[in-house]
């Protein structure tokens, strides 16, 4: 879905600077303009419009913050050029029922709109054209982006959360494994295997308060605890990618 | 209504079998009514160690599948009355047993015994997993070495899941009984310490038996510790443990390193 950044779409604020006085011309204030761009959805109609109207419903209901106090402006070319002018007025409506803020329109002349309680919307507005895909809900919405383990993981046991980070609160044990989606959090020793950033890649990192690990990763990088020396063993340590490489750093 | 206890450990040959036999007969030397499984079906040992070994008739797989009556089955000791044994089967393997079998010869020895004690095989094969499977709290074997720590730490993990406490969102008692353990050699840093063990396993500690030949002398003369030789630092840990499972609070004594006879002399002339 298109969106367009265009200049003026609010109406610029217009502001006295000094307070009323007499209109006797000699002291009318001066008006200041100022410019300002906001980022307006640019949606499409197509024909036809149940289908259209249901599949922005369905739209509307996953990511109702995404329409929320957006303007939109709503290219009209699709539904004259196959229904013609007098599905204009369906179109507009059916869009401010739904509760979308309707700030001008494009691919139509203002002459098709002339008529309608819509001819006094703005037919060309100017402005550049951005990619913008509606997202899901952030938090609250949606499902925890982590998990909490809140006892140890034990030898053989496998922990895989691929929708974001692993919290364990206790020890990784010697021959079990957690693997995220995310960053890995261990409050605990890590004394098994740690892989993060399945999903999120190399931004993921691994901490835990105690390295004693067998082997960690980071997105498609590892490394085996011979890589690492004894200055690490034992201590508060934190594994990120950094240019390519894996990097286990202290944090104490 | 008896109380079930695995007693497991992951790994062979950390005392599973003498630790079964050691707390029942202390558990039993204490007035309690216990019987004692051998789920080692096709290795079966606690018959030895208890020294029952000629006087198995039928076995659990014989009960299991309904080829004789529990009654039949146990075995009870001719030193403490309160003693029971369940044996295994020699020459069946694992698969003799099944779970409906088991959990209905569990349910039936709950009525008439107050502990029912599972001695586990080793691994964690299907031995294993039935034996912990009706569980009530489990006693996990350690000695104090690394590969057995970590194969406690696995059954511990299976422990958690697999048993029928767990399944149903329950949490099983699990506690640590250190093994083997040899002061001397903990201290010359040979061997992992307890605090170390404790550190990694992360759960409560039942009792510490110390390496000892007392244990091996009973064991070959087919009779728990606590009763071969009550006086020995091993019964004595046993009998402690067992009253620990009662629910005494008793304190924990490390076993010390113990000098010999010439070094006591040395050390008390260098000191004078």
């Amino acid at each position: 879905m298109p969106a367009q950044l265009y200049p003026g779409a609010k109406a610029p604020a217009a502001s006295r600077s000094t307070p009323d006085t007499d209109s006797d011309g000699l002291s009318l204030p001066k008006l200041r303009v100022r410019g300002r761009s906001v980022m307006a959805l640019v949606i499409a109609p197509e024909p036809p419009f149940t289908n259209w109207f249901a599949a922005l419903d369905e739209q509307m209901r996953r990511s109702a913050s995404f329409f929320a106090d957006r303007p939109v402006v709503v290219d009209l070319g699709a539904v004259v050029e196959s229904i013609g002018r007098e599905a204009i007025p369906v179109a507009l409506d059916g869009l401010e029922e739904r509760g979308l803020r309707v700030i001008g329109t494009e691919g139509v002349g203002s002459s098709m709109l002339a008529g309608t309680r819509w001819a006094r919307l703005p037919t060309s507005l100017h402005g550049r054209d951005v990619a913008q895909t509606p997202r899901a809900d952030p938090p609250g919405a949606v499902p925890a982006p982590s998990l909490l383990v809140d006892r140890p993981v034990r030898s053989g046991q496998s922990v895989v959360f691929e929708d974001g980070d692993i919290i364990v609160v206790g020890a990784v044990a010697s021959g079990a494994e957690v693997i995220a989606g995310g960053s890995v959090h261990v409050y605990g020793a890590l004394r098994g295997r740690a892989l993060a950033g399945l999903k999120t890649g190399a931004g993921a990192r691994i901490f835990c308060r105690r390295l004693e690990a067998e082997l960690v990763g980071v997105d498609q990088l590892y490394r085996t605890a011979e890589h690492w020396g004894p200055g690490l063993h034992g201590r508060a340590v934190q594994i990120h990618c950094d240019r390519g490489a894996l990097q286990l750093s202290a944090l104490d | 209504m008896g109380k079930v206890m695995v007693v497991t450990s992951g790994k062979g040959g950390v005392g599973k079998t003498t630790s079964s036999a050691s707390l029942g007969a202390a558990l039993a030397q204490e007035g309690q009514k216990v019987v004692v499984i051998d789920f080692d079906v096709g290795l079966r040992n606690l018959d030895l160690v208890m020294g029952a070994e000629r006087r198995v008739v039928f076995d659990l797989v014989n009960v299991v599948q309904g080829d004789a009556k529990l009654p039949q089955a146990l075995i009870r000791d001719k030193r403490v009355e309160t003693l029971y044994l369940l044996p295994a089967s020699q020459t069946r393997d694992k698969d003799a047993l099944t779970e409906e079998g088991v959990g209905r010869v569990i349910d039936e020895l709950r009525e008439s015994f107050d502990w029912i004690i599972c001695d586990s095989p080793a691994g964690i094969e299907k031995g294993a997993t039935l034996a912990m499977r009706f569980a009530d709290l489990a006693v996990v074997v350690t000695n104090p070495e690394v590969s057995s720590v970590r194969d406690s730490d696995r059954i511990i993990g299976m422990l958690d899941s697999k048993t029928r406490l767990a399944e149903s969102g329950e949490r099983l008692e699990k506690q640590l009984l250190l093994t083997r353990y040899d002061p001397a050699r903990a201290a010359r840093g040979e061997m992992m310490k307890v605090e170390d063990v404790l550190e990694i396993l992360a759960i409560p500690l039942l009792g510490i038996v110390a390496e000892s030949p007392d244990v091996l002398t009973a064991s070959n003369v087919g009779c728990p510790v606590t009763l071969h030789n009550p006086g020995s630092p091993a019964a004595r840990a046993y009998r402690d443990a067992a009253r620990r499972l009662l629910g005494e609070t008793i304190a924990m004594d490390e076993p010390q390193e113990r000098r010999g006879f010439i070094s006591r002399l040395f050390g008390r002339r260098a000191a004078a």
